[in-house]
C-alpha cells in the first residue's frame, strides 16, 4: 500500500500539539506503517512538498512568515486540519491582540529586558497586527479544539481519514 | 392558594403543570431537558442568553422557555435542527464576543458555556473573533472580576439583589459596550454594600468571577450553595 503523505507544521504555538500528538504510544508504530510524515518539526525537510494528503496545523498565524507558510501549505494540501486551540481560536498567542505591536515589542524587549534592550529587527518574522485563528486567512477542513488536543482524538481524526472517512464529529470536542 | 392545573405537551408528551409556571419549570419538573445559561433556579428570569428558546406550535417566532409562562393547550418542541442551529449561533456570538481564553482560565474544565460549547459539538466559529480590550477587577480582598470572561447573563446582578439582598451589581452601556459594574461603578474593593458573600462568584457561569488565588483550573463553582439557599427559603422557583 502506498503511504499517505501527512505533515505537520508549527505557527504561533507552544509545540504542546506536536507532544500530544506524538503521545499516542505503540499506536505510533502501526500509525507509521500507513503514513509518510513528510515535513514538519518533527522531520528534516526543509521545503513544503507539493502534493500533501493532510497537514496537522498548530498555532495561531502571527507573523508575516506564518501567513506566507499557511498560504503555500493550502495550495499544497488536500485536507487541512487546525490542531488545538491556538490555531482554531487564537487562544494564548491572541492574548496579545489589544496592544499594538511596537507597544509589545517596546514592553518585552526594551522596558522588560535586563540587558541589550533592543527591538529585534533583524532575521526575525515581522508580527501581524494580531495572532489569528488559522480559519481567518485559508480555509480549513476539520478544526480539532483542545489545549492540547487528546492524543486520541488527534489519532482518531488521522485514522478516520485513513480509511476515506469524514471524522465528523466522532470526537468529543473541547476548548481548552 | 392551590394552583390551577394546565395541560401542556412538551415533544408530544402531554404533561400536567401548574398555572403560572414558566416553559423551563413545566419542562424541568417533568424531567424535560432544556439547555440554559442565564437562568438559575430561584431567581427571577430575564431571557439573557437565549440559549433555552424553543419552538410552540402555531407561532413562527421561537420563545425562551425561561421567561414564556405556560397556557393552557400549548404544544411546545424543546429540540429541533432549526432550534441546534440558533442555539449553536447565539453559542457561537458569546465565545467570539470576548476573550474566553479557556486554556488559562480559571474555571476551565468547570464552566458552563465551554461545557455548553462541548454538548452542541461546537469545534470552531464562523465569524471572526472580537479580541476586546477588556479590564480586570483585583480590588476586592477575596475576590476578582475578569470581563474578559464575562458574558453578560446577569445571574451575579440577581442573586446579589434577590437573594443577598445587598445589589451591588448592575449593567451599565448597551450591546457590545454592556459591562456589569459593582456600586454605581466603582471599583469593587470600594462598594460599602458588598458584604463579601461570595454569592455571585459561586453563581457566575464562567470564570468572569473567581475567587482570588485560584490558578488555572482550580475555580469549580459551587451552585449547589445558591439552590440550597433557594430551597430553604422556599424560594418558588
Ligand atoms: S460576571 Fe458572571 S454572573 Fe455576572 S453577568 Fe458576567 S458571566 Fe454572568
Ligand atoms: S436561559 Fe433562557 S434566555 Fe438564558
Amino acid at each position: 500500500m502506498k503511504k499517505v503523505k501527512v505533515a505537520t507544521v508549527w505557527l504561533d504555538g507552544c509545540s504542546g500539539c506536536h507532544m500530544s500528538l506524538l503521545d499516542m504510544d505503540t499506536a505510533i508504530i502501526s500509525l507509521s506503517r500507513k503514513i509518510e510524515l513528510v515535513y514538519g518539526p518533527l522531520v528534516d525537510a526543509q521545503e513544503f512538498p507539493e502534493d500533501v494528503t493532510v497537514t496537522l496545523v498548530e498555532g495561531a498565524v502571527s507573523s508575516q512568515d506564518d501567513l506566507e507558510k499557511i498560504q503555500k501549505i493550502r495550495q499544497r494540501t488536500q485536507i487541512l486540519i487546525s490542531m488545538g486551540d491556538c490555531a482554531v481560536t487564537g487562544n494564548v498567542p491572541g492574548m496579545r491582540n489589544s496592544i499594538p505591536v511596537q507597544k509589545l515589542l517596546q514592553r518585552v524587549y526594551v522596558d522588560g529586558a535586563e540587558e541589550k534592550k533592543l527591538v529585534p529587527s533583524d532575521r526575525v518574522p515581522v508580527l501581524l497586527k494580531q495572532a489569528r485563528p488559522v480559519r481567518e486567512f485559508v480555509k480549513v477542513d476539520i478544526c480539532l479544539p483542545g489545549c492540547p488536543p487528546p492524543s486520541k482524538a488527534i489519532l482518531g481524526v488521522i485514522n478516520d481519514l485513513l480509511e476515506g472517512k469524514k471524522p465528523d464529529g466522532n470526537f468529543k470536542v473541547k476548548f481548552g | 392558594m392551590p394552583q390551577k392545573k394546565l395541560s401542556i405537551r412538551i415533544d408530544g408528551e402531554l404533561i400536567s403543570a401548574l398555572e403560572g409556571q414558566t416553559i423551563l419549570q413545566a419542562a424541568r419538573a417533568n424531567k424535560k431537558y432544556i439547555p440554559t445559561l442565564c437562568a438559575l433556579e430561584g431567581l427571577t428570569p430575564v431571557g439573557a442568553c437565549r440559549i433555552c428558546l424553543v419552538e410552540v406550535s402555531g407561532s413562527e417566532r421561537l420563545f425562551p422557555a425561561c421567561t414564556t409562562p405556560i397556557q393552557e393547550g400549548m404544544s411546545v418542541i424543546t429540540n429541533s435542527p432549526r432550534l441546534t442551529r440558533y442555539r449553536r449561533i447565539t453559542l457561537e456570538l458569546l465565545l467570539i464576543e470576548r476573550n474566553h481564553v479557556c486554556a488559562v482560565c480559571v474555571s476551565n474544565g468547570h464552566c458552563e458555556l465551554q461545557a455548553m460549547a462541548t454538548a452542541f459539538g461546537i469545534s470552531t466559529v464562523e465569524l471572526a473573533y472580537n479580541f476586546p480590550k477588556l479590564s480586570l477587577d483585583m480590588s476586592h480582598p477575596r475576590f476578582v472580576l475578569d470581563h474578559n470572561r464575562c458574558i453578560l447573563c446577569t445571574r451575579c446582578v440577581r442573586v446579589c439583589a434577590e437573594l443577598e439582598g445587598a445589589q451591588v451589581w448592575e449593567l451599565i452601556s448597551r450591546g457590545i459596550h454592556a459591562r456589569i459594574v459593582s456600586e454605581l461603578n466603582e471599583k469593587w474593593g470600594n462598594a460599602a454594600s458588598c458584604t463579601s458573600c461570595g454569592k455571585c462568584v459561586q453563581a457566575c457561569p464562567t470564570g468572569a468571577l473567581a475567587e482570588k488565588g485560584r490558578a488555572v483550573e482550580e475555580m469549580t463553582k459551587n451552585l449547589e450553595a445558591v439552590t440550597s439557599l433557594v430551597h430553604r427559603r422556599g424560594v418558588q422557583a
